[in-house]
């Protein structure tokens, strides 16, 4: 059913364009420019899957990604795994810690849910800087061995890169198959009303674990890739509170909801920040813009670059999803 | 007959308050009860009660022989009772459709969405929505809306369908055709419970009514045997012999 979607296919030419630009004339500084818009697309997408389709928000999204991060490099580093599958079992037990938590905390509405979500995070983050097995503050480092098996460091990053265009594309297309499924019509009828959605027989309380539950794995599996290549974690890079609420001036200023204005919102932020931040002048600006964008966005674009096209364009509903 | 729905000695407070105090009833399959009695007689707290939105302090309740008493909404929707809101509770930024499907998929027989999306477009229809389809629900009218709720409702294809208040906030015309929409609804072989504050409508549809006052029954009966009963004059207007001093005057 999801093949008869023609936003399957843009979903796919978007990924091949990721992997040809850089692979065909071996531009690795391109190839680290679009691995940053790639995790930020990650991001964007699967927070979309909590705020933009379940109406809950996720100040606290990062979580997954920096635990995926860490259990990821745990399993290729102390335990000597292959990559893949430590990233795959990194979004598992990362997802079964989700929903945990969403069984906790998904009890809460508005705000309080909100609340919740920096206080796992904050929880997250002390009990791993206080973890030895996992370095406690200091991190973990990845031996230079570790890239042996993918064949030397520099087939190893591409390797990588690869894997991360494909968890990019699986988030998406994700949120795609999300959209058009009965699930997600119970989550859009949480979203909408969800006293209303449990009287139409939505089963609200399972649902929302799922979908938190869900929303965890991708990142976490992009986490396992990312510090895989980058070679080190510790807590403050793996859980920056600032990318969690980047993550959310991503979604309002593509347009939540949308799979396509998740991406494209993550893609021009990311561009923005990478701009700002090596910008002489406005280097130290960057969150002050942030906050600004996202008021605008806010105040006068609240569907986001994607609304507004909605509602100048009706009929884009059809294709651009 | 045997008994669809049975309550039984329901009682729920809340705090100090006692909302429905020992309120025991039941409906037989293809009737149409009334639920009549005074703003705050505890009509609708009695309605979240029956379909698990609140929790019963004492008493039972058994749909179609399951003791429901515990049961959460949404299981309560998979057993065949559904309801629907005086307050009408759309989901506005989907489509109509999109609404009653939501209906569909999770209601008695938990479709999937292509046959969701059929069963909807044909109770759209019925319920004279059909050409609204396309509409987000926030655009309706509130009459628009209610239907909607009805709509919903019996997208989940019933067994008993809980009607709070349908004809609250409609014109004469359209209190005309949702009567006739809830009597067919009625042939169609759906029980209905329903609240109402228009008499004449719902002394012309009810089989029985019931009227509660300040979260106690009142009375229960035929139709014309409730409005006579001197307790529900009473409860209603204040004076027991109201009415044979009206008719004097008359």
């Amino acid at each position: 059913m999801i093949l008869r979607r023609p936003f399957l296919w843009i979903i796919l030419l978007i990924a091949a364009g990721f992997i040809y630009a850089p692979l065909h004339d071996n531009n690795v500084s391109l190839r680290e420019d679009l691995i940053l818009i790639a995790i930020a697309i990650i991001l964007a997408s699967n927070l979309n899957l909590m705020i933009g389709y379940t109406g809950y928000v996720n100040f606290g999204h990062i979580v997954f990604y920096g635990l995926g991060g860490y259990v990821g490099l745990y399993l290729t580093t102390v335990r000597g795994w292959n990559l893949v599958l430590s990233a795959l079992v990194a979004g598992v037990v990362v997802s079964l810690c989700g929903f945990l938590f969403g069984l906790a905390i998904l009890r809460l509405r508005g705000a309080y849910f909100a609340l919740a979500t920096i206080g796992i995070l904050q929880a997250v983050q002390a009990f791993v800087s206080n973890f030895d097995p996992w370095g406690r503050s200091t991190g973990m480092y990845l031996s230079f061995a570790s890239y042996q098996p993918l064949g030397g460091a520099r087939r190893a990053l591409w390797i990588t890169y690869f894997l991360i265009i494909a968890v990019m594309a699986l988030s998406m297309i994700l949120s795609l198959a999300i959209k058009n499924s009965k699930f997600g019509l119970g989550l859009f009828a949480i979203r909408e009303d969800e006293d209303a959605a449990v009287v139409l027989g939505v089963n609200a309380t399972l649902y929302k674990a799922i979908i938190y539950s869900v929303s965890a794995f991708l990142p976490a599996v992009a986490g396992a890739l990312m510090f895989f290549k980058n070679g080190m974690i510790d807590p403050s890079i793996a859980f920056e509170y600032m990318l969690s609420l980047e993550g959310i001036v991503m979604l309002m200023l593509g347009g939540q909801g949308s799979v396509i204005g998740a991406a494209l919102g993550g893609t021009l932020y990311e561009k923005l920040r990478s701009y700002l931040l090596t910008s002489p002048v406005l280097s130290n600006f960057h969150l002050v813009i942030a906050g600004g964008l996202l008021l605008m966005v806010v105040l006068f674009a609240p569907g986001g670059l994607i609304g507004w096209l909605y509602r100048w364009v009706p009929r884009s509903r059809k294709v651009i999803e | 007959m045997s008994a669809l729905l049975e309550v039984r000695g329901v009682s729920k407070r809340f705090g100090g308050l006692v909302a429905v105090s020992d309120v025991s009833f039941s409906i037989a399959e293809g009737e149409i009860l009334g639920l009549i009695g005074p703003n705050g007689a505890g009509k609708t707290t009695l309605f979240n009660i029956v379909n698990g939105v609140y929790k019963a302090d004492q008493g039972s309740i058994t749909f179609a022989g399951k003791d429901i008493t515990r049961y959460s909404p949404d299981k309560v929707v998979h057993l065949g009772l559904a309801r629907t809101h005086q307050i009408v509770k759309p989901l506005n930024d989907l489509t109509v459709l999109e609404n009653v499907t939501v209906g569909a998929c999770f209601g008695r027989e938990y479709l999937d969405m292509a046959a969701a999306r059929k069963v909807a477009s044909e109770v759209l229809q019925q319920v004279g929505l059909g050409d609204r389809a396309g509409l987000v629900a926030r655009s309706l009218t509130i009459a628009g809306k209610k239907r909607l709720e009805v709509a919903r409702a019996l997208a989940a294809k019933p067994k008993l369908l809980l009607l709070d208040e349908v004809l609250a906030g409609l014109n004469p015309t359209e209190v005309a055709t949702m009567i006739e929409l809830v009597r067919k609804i009625r042939d169609s072989g759906i029980s209905v419970l329903m609240i109402e504050h228009l008499m004449q409508a719902i002394m012309s549809l009810s089989n029985r009514i019931v009227v509660l006052n300040l979260g106690r029954k009142l009375a229960e009966g035929q139709p014309d045997e409730v409005v006579h009963n001197s307790d529900v004059v009473e409860a209603y207007l204040g004076f027991p012999d109201i009415v044979d001093k009206l008719t004097r005057t008359d």
